[in-house]
């Protein structure tokens, strides 16, 4: 009684009367309290700006009081007028994964796009525009960490939590947890996205972020891991589908190697600058221990679980072989662990490390094709279906990348290789061949299939342009490989030619020269990218609109095309 | 503890044991009984959405 | 007993997760734990010092700006590497680098020991306009670097967490932190000697060209300069640091 009189007057408190937020039906109490958790957490925010050591430090501070005044008043406005009682709780929790198909989708075009940029700026150095924050030495983190953990951490949210809610036929779990991991880690995104342009980094590679956004993210991981966890406690299925084996191991992986790589003292506690605990040769390997296996188990283990879970689906038969997949999950999480050293080949690294880190990397080219093939041979007796489902087809050419790249993976970190290829551009095709082919394929393809079940849709908008969005991204692939396999090797080749007096033949400056044209072929095969990620968002736009594009079946004779 | 001695090392017991790990794995992987469960288990996607 | 069985594994959400922290772990401990006690990897080399203050700040804007993504400081010991950018890399070089700045991409040259090769008019003309001293290149301008002022009263604390990681600064060396940082750009200042006394092969230069102030341009051609320097190869045995 008391409090409906109040609320009259106060519109805050309007909030009380009803028992609704969002679509987790909260009551009051829980509305109020999170409400205040923001509120003290601005507060102390805002101290910290005050309090500042350096002005990058009060910029932070000042976008984590923006940020907590954002969440206080998004939730102050859901509770005021939302009231479709989501009293009686739906069967999976799937706002979150909209939010988080929406967000890979958004942080995607972001992330290519600072790529084009930068592979322009390398081109035409004077899109450089003098200025500090424009310049290609605080983008390029930019562009890594927005395709690596912006797009690509955005898929793994949403489709971990997609997954392990429908595999284990159980919602996910400790309520609301989900949602501040979700918003959790966009404002991680957020402080490493503003500190790369303002100047803050620890120049650790993919681990760029100061030592209190690492903090933060370690915080909101923790989180992740216990409602990963606590969903798959609860599930209704004695066995724990492979996965959510991937999944897992992901999550508990990238905890530890963030927080040894991430060891550091900072020089005021109110400051942005830290210096890292180790130095040297140990800091060199702990950093590409963590480097390597970012990409062993960010970008590899956790979208294996994504092969797992929708190859399957969208071909609609079990996996080939699930004990194979079993065999991969194991070997595959034990040797990409050791194969970092092969980062500092001929380095100040003791030899045996190097040559421990070239032998596994060698080995990890059996896992890694025990499951291409294991996805691969998913669709024997359907493979008509690449002719008529371009989703079908983005996955197996995801997978086909998969195969490419961890072929090339192995060979490049055989030692006589590694003395031609290493820094140089050659390395730069290779990660793209995995992170545009592998990781991107295959997260479109989840998210073209996730999307008109998330939002209760027929069909998505289009298939045709599904197709476009397809043929664009392959020939964009092909051309940025193939640029950087020429630009790499010539690199490589120029640095150590000799004429016939013994005398090196090229100074630096007439291989960087040399590097120009392919420069441009590599921008113009990530435009293509490009627009086939926005031919993409303009798809799943349309989709989540409801709409239906007037178009001839996939696979039917192509006259109607015309 | 010099290249030399881990090559050594590597080479002949390391190599045994990791060897002798992976045929374990795969033989209990491959037990033939166990072939209902993980059959069922590959179903479980394609349960229900 | 443990009755092991790989059922108990796909039904036992910790037990899966434990499994797995514990395979995945393997790995890292067998690596990089013997770095931190084996002899080649730990030993002191003649000559290494820690890093002057004003090397510290040039250093620091070298991290800011990002520099590594495109310049490696790690010579291999190949014929061409030696012979185009000096002595390979020993690991007592970078044991004062936290963090490390090997770096993994040459876009430009490496500068494991660019110090002593430009005059500081050079490395200044060049960080302003990189184009204008070597046409072919695609570096950045850094021409703000010359506004920019270094910041001077939290020095001090910049030296301390570089101790507490293990860097040895002495008492001497924080306490006069702050006159050390100003000398060094400022020949002709008092304090100039003693920079070189407490950090050998320290230089002592205006490298700005602009005595008035101390510029973030001052500090990174300071730490440009003494790059590779410290380390006397015509003494040095490399026997004695096989690797």
């Amino acid at each position: 009684m008391m409090v409906e009189k109040v609320s009259r007057l106060n519109p805050f408190l309007r909030l009380g009367t009803r028992r609704v937020i969002c679509e987790e039906g909260t009551p009051m109490a829980t509305t109020l309290s999170s409400i205040g958790i923001f509120a003290v957490a601005g507060i102390l925010a805002l101290l910290g700006a005050a309090k500042a050591h350096d002005s990058l430090f009060a910029a932070h501070a000042w976008i984590a009081v923006i940020a907590c005044l954002i969440a206080i008043f998004v939730i102050t406005r859901r509770s005021g007028h939302s009231d479709h009682g989501a009293a009686e709780e739906e069967k999976y929790m799937d706002g979150v994964v909209r939010y988080g198909a929406i967000a890979t989708m958004f942080w995607g075009v972001v992330g290519f796009t600072a790529g084009l940029v930068i592979a322009l700026q390398l081109a035409f150095p004077v899109l450089n525009l003098d200025l500090p924050f424009t310049s290609f030495g605080r983008l390029r983190p930019l562009h890594t960490s927005a395709v690596v953990f912006a797009f690509g951490g955005n898929a793994l949210l949403c489709t971990s939590f997609y997954v392990v809610q429908r595999t284990c036929q159980a919602r996910l779990a400790l309520g609301n947890a989900a949602w501040f991991v979700f918003w959790g880690y966009q404002l991680f995104i957020v402080l490493a996205a503003t500190g790369y342009v303002l100047g803050i980094t620890q120049s650790r590679e993919y681990a760029e972020p100061e030592w209190y956004v690492d903090l933060w993210l370690t915080l909101v991981w923790v989180v992740y891991l216990l409602v990963f966890l606590g969903t798959l406690f609860k599930r209704k299925e004695p066995h724990i589908y492979v996965a959510n084996w991937f999944y897992l191991a992901f999550i508990v992986t990238i905890a530890m190697l963030h927080i040894v790589n991430n060891l550091a003292v900072p020089v005021s506690f109110m400051g942005s600058k830290s210096y890292s605990l180790f130095s040297g040769v140990q800091d060199a390997l702990t950093q590409w221990w963590y480097g390597h296996n970012a990409v062993g188990f960010f970008l590899t283990a956790g979208f294996l679980g994504m092969m797992y879970y929708f190859m399957p689906k969208q071909a609609e038969r079990p996996v080939y072989s699930y004990r194979l997949s079993i065999i991969h999950f194991w070997s595959l999480i034990f040797m990409y662990i050791w194969a970092g050293p092969h980062h500092l080949h001929y380095t100040a690294l003791p030899d045996w490390a190097q040559t421990l880190g070239m032998v596994f990397s060698i080995m990890l080219w059996m896992p890694s094709w025990g499951g291409m093939i294991n996805g691969l041979m998913t669709l024997s007796g359907a493979w008509d279906k690449m002719r008529t489902d371009p989703i079908i087809r983005m996955m197996v050419l995801a997978v086909a990348f998969y195969g490419m790249s961890t072929f090339e993976g192995p060979m490049m970190s055989i030692k006589a290789v590694n003395s031609l290829s290493h820094y140089t551009d050659w390395t730069i095709g290779h990660v793209h061949s995995g992170a545009l082919g592998w990781v991107g394929m295959i997260s479109f393809g989840a998210i073209y299939f996730m999307v008109p079940r998330l939002w209760g849709r027929e069909q998505l908008y289009s298939l045709r342009l599904i197709n476009w969005h397809f043929w664009l991204a392959t020939l964009g692939i092909v051309v940025y490989a193939a640029a950087m396999w020429v630009s790499g090797i010539m690199q490589g080749l120029m640095w150590r030619e000799y004429d016939a007096q013994g005398f090196l033949v090229y100074s630096f400056a007439e291989s960087v020269a040399a590097m120009h044209p392919f420069y441009v072929i590599r921008a113009f095969g990530g435009g293509l990218y490009l627009a086939g990620a926005l031919i993409m968002a303009w798809n799943i736009y349309c989709t989540i609109k409801g709409r239906k594009r007037d178009e001839a079946p996939m696979g039917a004779p192509v006259i109607a095309a015309a | 503890m010099d290249y030399e001695i881990l090559r050594q090392m590597a080479d002949s017991w390391g190599l045994l044991y990791l060897m002798i790990v992976f045929i374990g794995v795969v033989i209990f992987t491959f037990r033939p009984w166990a072939r209902k469960r993980y059959d069922d288990a590959a179903k479980i996607p394609l349960k229900e959405d | 007993m443990f009755k092991f069985d790989h059922a108990k594994i796909e039904t036992n959400a910790t037990l899966l997760m434990v499994l797995s922290l514990i395979v995945v772990s393997i790995g890292g401990l067998v690596e990089i734990a013997p770095l931190f006690y084996l002899q080649n990897t730990i030993e002191k080399v003649e000559g290494v010092r820690p890093y002057s203050p004003l090397e510290l700040m040039g250093r620091n804007i070298y991290i800011r700006e990002g520099c590594y993504l495109c310049h490696s400081q790690m010579i291999r010991p190949f014929r061409d590497e030696v012979e185009r950018y000096g002595h390979y890399s020993l690991a007592a070089e970078s044991m004062y680098d936290h963090p490390f700045q090997w770096g993994s991409k040459r876009t430009g040259p490496d500068l494991a020991r660019v110090g002593g090769r430009y005059s500081d008019d050079w490395h200044v003309q060049h960080l302003i306009n990189p184009q204008s001293v070597v046409p072919e290149s695609v570096m950045p301008k850094y021409s703000f670097l010359m506004n920019a002022e270094i910041r001077v009263d939290d020095i001090e604390k910049h030296l301390k967490a570089n101790r507490t990681v293990g860097v040895p600064y002495t008492d001497e060396m924080i306490k006069n932190a702050k006159t050390d940082l100003l000398a060094q750009a400022d020949p002709d200042s008092d304090g100039a000697e003693d920079v070189t006394a407490r950090y050998p092969k320290a230089q002592v230069s205006n490298f700005d060209g602009d005595p008035k102030k101390l510029t973030e341009m001052d500090a990174l051609v300071a730490y440009l300069q003494m790059l590779g320097t410290l380390v006397d190869f015509k003494s040095y045995r490399a026997k004695d640091n096989l690797r």
